[in-house]
């Protein structure tokens, strides 16, 4: 059975828009994530990194987490509707955090002295 | 229309004596367009949770360095440590997704194994939690010390108590499959539990990067 023939052959099948990967892909994502947290862990321990830390950090954390979305939670291999309703709420939660970030960093909290 | 009823009334089909077997009703789960609900569901679930987890992250980024007083987070994170808990839910996922497709190929024993080893990493992930709470707790910091304090216990709290219910998810299948009740058939059982566990990965993935190696 080749690495790719993996399909939902649990009388489930019907919902799968293309097969989902074999033991080999997922081992083979594995390393990647376990890379990409040890260059996230190295760079923060690295000064000469500071100016571009938090655009790297948050790159390469986007990178994990489509990943693991796509090829684990097998969305980018099953019905769009999946997709769909996921990213409508990662889209609110996205747009709640920018525009808490940005409404609060426009109006800076004044701190409260007891 | 009032005289199409009694049409349809004479063209049923008349009574007649009930099926030597059973219908097998319990195994026809609803669908809309081919996606079984349930799988539909749990994405939506999911989705809903990204916005909570959403508002727990946006409130502790926007009250950060807003801390009158200590512990402050450059004071007591400790972040090898906490990169060793985020391998091991991150190897907890790979395990996860390894137990389904053994599954998907009729290998349950195996299935099992890869199941009980995401379950001890989750615990093992929760372990580590409760010593890091712990040495902060002894630190100084507790739930009212300070925003800071706050934030971060609410944050990582609610993620912890996702983890919790995981591992009893994973066990509660496990001892399923060893009653011989989880089988090639019952994959979809196995993907949507692998679903929520991959989700709790994904949102500690975010939380390693914003809270703990984000600088202040």
């Amino acid at each position: 059975m080749s690495d790719h023939s993996l399909a939902h052959e649990g009388g489930h099948g019907h919902e799968t828009a293309h097969a989902h990967p074999g033991p080999k892909t997922y081992v083979l994502i594995g390393v990647v994530l376990a890379a990409i947290t040890l260059i996230e862990v190295w760079a923060y321990t690295h000064e000469a990194l500071q100016a571009v830390l938090v655009p790297m950090l948050l790159s390469l954390s986007a990178l994990k987490f489509v990943l693991v979305v796509g090829f684990y939670m097998h969305l980018k291999f099953d019905h769009p509707v999946f997709t769909g309703v996921f990213g409508f709420g990662l889209l609110v939660a996205a747009s709640v955090i920018t525009a808490f970030l940005f409404l609060f960093h426009q109006y800076p909290l004044p701190i409260h002295h007891p | 229309m009032t005289q199409a009823l009694p049409v349809l009334v004479e063209a049923a089909p008349p009574p007649t004596s009930p099926p030597s077997e059973p219908l097998v009703l319990e195994h026809a789960h609803p669908s809309i367009g081919g996606l079984d609900n349930r799988k539909v569901l749990m994405w939506a679930f999911l989705g809903s949770d990204c916005m909570f987890f959403g508002t727990l992250i946006a409130t502790y980024m926007v009250y950060k360095n807003r801390s009158i007083d200590g512990p402050l987070p450059r004071e007591i994170f400790d972040i090898p440590y906490t990169s060793v808990s985020a391998f091991v839910l991150l190897l907890s996922s790979l395990t996860m997704v390894l137990a389904l497709s053994s599954l998907q190929r009729g290998e349950e024993r195996r299935m099992r194994v890869w199941l009980i080893a995401t379950a001890l990493l989750g615990t093992v992930f929760l372990g580590g939690q409760f010593y890091e709470f712990t040495t902060f707790y002894h630190e100084g910091l507790t739930l009212s010390r300070n925003l800071f304090g706050s934030t971060f216990f609410t944050l990582t709290g609610f993620h912890g108590t996702h983890v919790a219910i995981g591992v009893f998810w994973l066990l509660a299948l496990a001892a399923h499959s060893f009653r011989g009740r989880l089988h090639r058939e019952h994959s979809l059982l196995l993907e949507i539990a692998g679903l929520y566990w991959h989700f709790v990965d994904i949102v500690w993935i975010l939380i390693f990067t914003l809270v703990y190696l984000i600088p202040d």
